[in-house]
Parts: structure tokens; sequence; C-alpha cells
């Protein structure tokens, strides 16, 4: 069975804990907060006023630039404040608040359930429908599809690979959706190939989730759904990381940084964004809502929530009994690549593929101790750095030399940290390091412009 | 209780390894060549080790505690460690002040003056033998005062080495099992490879170290062996590992993270440095085992294998 060619971890996937709950429709919120920036790039630019009224789905952020992502009404009513709010990192981000009146949809929004599988739109008319509708990838880094579907002039996509993986201990909703929504998956999917035309797609899905691959094996069969494949994959984390998927399923890597995927001819795209380019190319419906898991050992309840943008994450906490009592950490996202959550007043947002609860004992950090040079973190980095020694040259502030050493390729998947027996936060000290090399490689580009 | 939402960067969970566990289970793997050395040269090895591990914890609180006023590493059991690796180097009957020597030149010198754990360059076991090997020559290769009668008084490297006339037919059974003389934690090969498997099952060591020293060291003994002018046994490759140092070493003292490289190719290259050089002294050098010193050198070299063996990079 494929897998990713180097480094990599198995830490336990507690998936059991949310897995078998269908996907339920959370009820209308009564008010929404809809952060402007909900993407990577450019944040958007509001295009409404207090008192405002808006129909659910109706553009209210416009995107600013290329790389930048649309802003829908996840509902209907009343707009009440444009203004900052805390995010769940507690930075202020504008946001528009909106509340509730009904239910009201914006007219061209086809909200019947029958799948619309035909579709004879041209690559440029997908992306254009994919652009208008705010699509982001929602396997949690939210960059915006269009940009990623745009396949540059001379480059030629050969395989689209849709990203089933969800190797993030606990998350559920990739796996529910290939599960309750195979069929627009699978449309999208289709959609997709057309976008970036290719004959191609390769769905990963790792082989912890069986009945996802046979699922979608069995509608692929009765369908004839042409050209698209599911291939297990051996369980192993950050799988579901765009350059080792690429790896495990096409054998090939994807050089250094800046090359991006394309220049092994792969695009990749989630699941769940698969979904939702169904539904904005089919039915017309921009993303205004996504499948979000709600799990945690210490939760009174576990969920597979569809649930509308800007929805306050402490109210879904309590839909799942509340937050536990004593020290938490709550996570948007799994607890390998997820980020800590301080106010629970803030909004969902399009990249929240899950909130994960932690109990203090099982997310606590052993106290830092001396490196004893195992290698450990050597053997795990999937991308062949050396965690021990970027993390000593971050804390020495020796920029130049962690540079050399190749900081920036880091994805932050976190193995290295998982792995050190002296608790050393390795990924602490290189997120410093490269976010510093970044600025300074950045400097120098543009002095060299100059 | 009320709900304290704490937070902190990315990865939330911790694999569960800790450095202590690890030290535990080293402990633990050399538990099984403690016992066949007990059972085969006596009573001293428990009183040798004892004092051996007495003196190295022992040594690591004062220095923390008095010369570098830090709190005490000694929780991290690799002081425990080095005391067992620093006893398994020797003689079992050896008078106990030079065990307390050892102690505080491997932990004092080989370990502390570098800042402890993970910075000191040589093993610190080896640190302590080798000092004694050369300030106490005569008693650390004294075999005769705690030995059994049933075995003889010398060990087998030096006599087929200096006395090739002496050695009879080898029982090659003898020598796995453990029924020889030797210094205290080298005799059982079974032991000994029982510990290996159990650290390369816990993952504590990975199999590249040990494999390319033994394997290096068999090969060439086949080879070069052949040529020696002295006793037939020493061409055998099969010998050269049972005896000795050499599955101690492999396995236990050239396996220490802090002065090993950190990548598989470096690993290899270091082991088949260390299996070259013990070779190289046992055959031509003025010492019958070469063990400790081809570990003491290429422990010298592992920071030039690091900076030149670096791992793949990810899409070149």
């Amino acid at each position: 069975m494929r897998t990713f060619p180097i480094g990599g971890i198995h830490p336990s996937d507690n998936k059991e804990w949310s897995k078998d709950k269908a996907i339920e429709v959370l009820g209308l919120p009564d008010e929404v907060k809809v952060t402007m920036i909900q993407h990577i790039g450019a944040p958007s630019t509001p295009i409404v006023a207090k008192g405002d009224k808006v129909l659910t789905g109706q553009l209210i952020g416009q995107a600013t630039g290329f790389v930048s992502a649309n802003i829908h009404a996840p509902i209907s009513g009343t707009v009440t404040s444009v203004d900052a709010y805390p995010n769940g990192q507690g930075q202020r981000r504008i946001m528009v608040v909106i509340k509730r009146e009904g239910d009201e949809w914006m007219e061209d929004i086809d909200r019947t359930p029958e799948l619309k599988r035909e579709c004879e739109l041209t690559s440029e008319e997908i992306i254009a429908k994919v652009r208008n509708a705010g699509i982001v990838g929602l396997g949690g880094a939210q960059f915006p599809t269009h940009v990623k579907l745009s396949v540059p002039d001379g480059q030629k996509a050969e395989v689209l690979i849709i990203n089933g993986v969800e190797c993030e201990p606990y998350l559920t909703s990739d796996y529910r959706n290939m599960l309750e929504r195979a069929e627009m998956l699978l449309t999208g999917v289709e959609i997709l190939m057309r976008a970036v035309k290719v004959e191609r797609a390769v769905i990963g899905v790792e082989n912890n989730k069986p009945d996802a691959i046979a699922h979608l094996r069995d509608i692929i069969a009765r369908d004839n759904y042409a050209g698209i494949e599911v291939m297990p994959l051996k369980l192993r984390y950050p799988q579901g990381g765009e350059k080792q998927l690429i790896a495990a399923v096409t054998g090939r890597q994807v050089a250094p940084p800046p090359a991006l995927p394309i220049s092994v001819g792969a695009v990749v795209c989630n699941v769940s964004t698969a979904i939702a380019v169904y539904e904005a190319v089919q039915k017309n419906k921009p993303l205004i809502e996504r499948v979000v898991t709600i799990t945690g050992k210490a939760l009174g309840s576990t969920h597979n929530f569809l649930a509308r943008m800007g929805t306050c994450v402490g109210d879904i906490i309590n839909l799942a009994g509340g937050l536990p009592e004593g020290d938490v950490k709550l996570l948007n996202g799994g607890p390998m690549m997820g980020r800590s959550v301080v106010d629970i007043t803030a909004p969902l947002i399009k990249g929240c593929s899950g909130i994960t609860v932690l109990s203090g004992a099982e997310a606590a950090r052993g106290k830092e101790m001396a490196c004893i040079k195992c290698g450990k973190c050597v053997a795990a980095c999937p991308m062949g750095l050396e965690p021990y020694l970027l993390s000593k040259l971050a804390k020495l502030q020796k920029w130049d030399m962690a540079e050399e050493h190749n900081t920036i390729d880091c994805i932050e998947c976190g193995c290295c940290s998982y792995t050190c027996p002296s608790y050393v936060p390795l990924l602490d000290y290189i997120r410093i390091g490269k976010q510093t090399v970044m600025t300074n490689i950045r400097a120098r580009a543009n002095a060299n412009k100059k | 209780m009320a709900t304290r939402l704490f937070a902190a960067p990315s990865p939330h969970l911790h694999g569960g390894e800790n450095t202590r566990r690890i030290m535990g289970d080293v402990v633990l793997a050399l538990l099984p060549a403690l016992a066949v050395s007990t059972y085969v040269l006596g009573w001293s090895v428990l009183t040798t080790t004892a004092i051996a591990v007495a003196g190295c914890v022992a040594f690591e609180y004062l220095i923390c505690r008095f010369l570098l006023k830090r709190a005490s590493t000694i929780g991290d059991l690799s002081a425990v460690v080095t005391g067992v690796l620093l006893a398994f180097n020797l003689p079992a009957g050896i008078p106990w002040w030079i065990v307390l020597i050892g102690s505080l030149v491997a932990i004092g010198i080989g370990k502390m003056t570098f800042g402890g754990l993970g910075c000191n360059p040589f093993n610190p076991a080896l640190t302590g033998r080798i000092f004694l090997l050369i300030a106490y020559p005569v008693q650390m290769t004294d075999w005769t005062t705690n030995v059994p009668d049933t075995l003889s008084g010398s060990t087998i490297l030096p006599t087929i080495k200096y006395q090739p006339e002496l050695v009879g037919e080898l029982d090659f059974m003898q020598m796995f099992g453990g029924n020889m003389n030797g210094s205290m934690g080298e005799i059982s090969a079974l032991a000994l490879i029982l510990g290996g498997l159990y650290l390369l099952w816990r993952r504590v060591i990975s199999w590249h170290i040990p494999v390319s020293i033994l394997a290096t060291m068999a090969i060439f003994a086949a080879i070069v062996g052949a040529g020696y002018g002295g006793s037939t046994i020493y061409e055998l490759p099969l010998f050269h590992i049972l005896a000795g140092g050499a599955l101690l070493g492999a396995i236990f003292m050239a396996t220490d993270y802090s002065t090993s490289p950190m990548t598989h190719k470096g690993m290899i290259i270091y082991g088949v440095g260390i299996g070259i050089i013990t070779m190289v002294i046992r055959l031509w050098g003025a010492y019958p085992e070469g063990m400790s010193f081809a570990i003491f050198i290429m422990n010298a070299v592992t920071p030039l294998i690091n900076k030149y063996c670096r791992p793949k990079r990810f899409g070149c």
C-alpha cells in the first residue's frame, strides 16, 4: 500500500469518538459574525453597512485581488454592525454581524436536493463560478480554490488528487462527507477535472476508513464516474499534507519552495472542497456552510454538524454539552495542526473542519529537558529536515544558518515536537525561525527590485 | 470548578516517549547480561555494578548541586546507564576505589564538563574505562581475582594474540552463552543480543549501528584475518563477534545517542568506522582489544559525520 517517502508518525487516530455520528443540520443561528478574512491572501472588503438587509447567499465581502476570496451572508436578516471583533485567537478582525430574520435565500440559488450531474461549462466558466462562490480549501489551509485551479500558462495538469486522507486525529468531517455525500463529492470531482482539464482523478483515503473507500468505489461503479479512482493509503501522519499526498499517490516529489504541485502535474483538492465546488457550480450556492466535527473525550456528546459560517463557536460547543470543567484546550482543527481558541465568542470560519476539545492532561506539555540527540525528530520529519538543529539555530538567532538548512521547507506538521523524548518544543522555535527567514527573503527580494 | 481555557501552539499532543523511559529501557536491556555475569563470575559482579551506579549518580548529583548550582538531572536515569555500562567494562573483582575513580571520570570529565546529558562528545562510560585502562593497567586486566576455578585466568583475546599456542579447541557455544572470562558485561553474547532485541523492539535503537559494526568486523576478519600469522581461529568472523567487547560495544556503547550520528546513513558510516578500527587494533595494534578505542575515535568524528550526512531533503 502506498504512502509518502520519508518521516511521519502514528498518533492514535481517536476517530471512534465521532465517526459514527451522521451529519446533523444545525438549526439556524439567531446571529452570525462573518469574518472578512477566512482565507490566505488579502482580507475581503465589506460591501454592506449597518442597517442593510441581506439575503442568504448574498455577497457581503468582496475579494481584494486575485489571491483573496468573496464572502457571502450565511443567513438572511439585518446587518447590525461592521466592526472589529476577536477571532478565536483573540485577534481583532473586521466582521459583519447579521441578525437573523427568517430564512430568505438569493433567488438564483437552487435549493432542491436532487443531484445535478451534467455540466457543460468550460474550464474558465467553472473557475469563475468557484471564484464568485468564495471557495477556499476546506481541509484547514483556506487557500483560495480558484487560484489552485488556474493552471499557469505553459504548465499542464496531469492528475487531480482529491484529499480524503483526513490524517488529523479526531476529525471526521471529511469521512462523513465521503459516506453521506458521495454523489455530490464525485460530481464535484468531475467538475474539477473539467476545470483543470485532466482525464484522471485519484481520491486518496487512508486505510483506517475502509467503509468510505468501499462506498466511494460502489458509487463510482454504479453511476459510471469515469476516470475517478479511489486509492487506499497506508495510515501515517501527515499524509494529508499536500506534498506528502502527491508523493504517496504519484510517487513524485514537489521540489522545495517556491515550486508548486503543478510542477509535477498535480492539482490537489480536499473532499469537502470538492462538494463545495459542486454546490457552487451546479446549484449556484456560495460557500456559506460546512460540515464541522465537534469532538473530544471530555465532551458530553460528539457531533458532525452542517453549520453556517459565522455561527458562534461557544453555541456549537453548548450543543455538545458545553466545555468540561478544569483546564481545557479548545482547538480550531485537530490536535496536530489545529490552532488554540481562547475566545469562545469567535465565529465558525471556512477552514474549520473540526472543533476539538482536549483536557488539560491530554494536552499537557512536558517540561523541556536537554536535547539528547536521539535523532527521533530527524527520522520523523516528512520534509527531510533536521528539526533539532533548526530549533537550536532559531534559539541562537542564527537566521542565515537556519535558511541554509532549509527551514522554510517546514510544513509545521508537528511530528518533531510529538516524538521528542525531551519535550523540546521544536516546532515553536522552528516557526519563529521560519517566519524570520521568510521575512528576510522577502526583504532581499524587495531590495533587489529597487 | 470553573473552566480554564489555555492556549499553546500546535502540536497539542505528545507521543509519550521520554528520556527517563528510554534510559530505563536501556537498564532493563542490560539486566540479562548482568544476571549471566553474576551467575558465571560471582556476587562481586553485583557489588561492583552497585558501586559504579551509586558513584555515577552521586557524582552527577553533587556536581549539579554544588559546582553548577542548578537542579539535579539524576532523574533522567542517564547516570544509572553510565554506571552500569562502566561496571560492565571492568573485571568483576576490581578494587572498589578504582570503580569510584572511574565513575568520577565518567561523570565528571566525560559528561558534566561538557554540560551534561546530550552535550558530551564522548561516551561517558567509555571515557571512564579508557582512563582506568591507562591509569590502572594491571588491575584493569587482572581477570584472576574473582574467577571460579572452571574458567581460565585470562581472557581469550590477549591469549590468542600473544600466546596462541595455549588456545586449544574453542567452544563457540560456551562463548555464546557466556561461560568465559572477561569484563563483567561482555561475556554472554546471548544475553547482550536479547537486550539488543528488546531495544530494537522498543525503538530505543535502530539496527544501523550494531549491524554495521558487526558486519564490518566479520567481513574484515574473513578477508584480512586469513593473512594473519597467528592462530587459525583468528580468521573466523564469528570469533571476533563473540570475543571481547564487540557485542557490548556495538549494541550498548556505540549506540549512545549524544555521541553517535543522527541520520541512518551517518550511523552506517560510523559503524563501519568502528568495525574497521576495532579490527585493526585487534590484529595489529598494541592492545588485544580495540572496541573502546574505536568507539572513542568515531565519537570524535560524529560531528563531522553529522555535518556531511544530512537527511535527504524532500523534493531533491
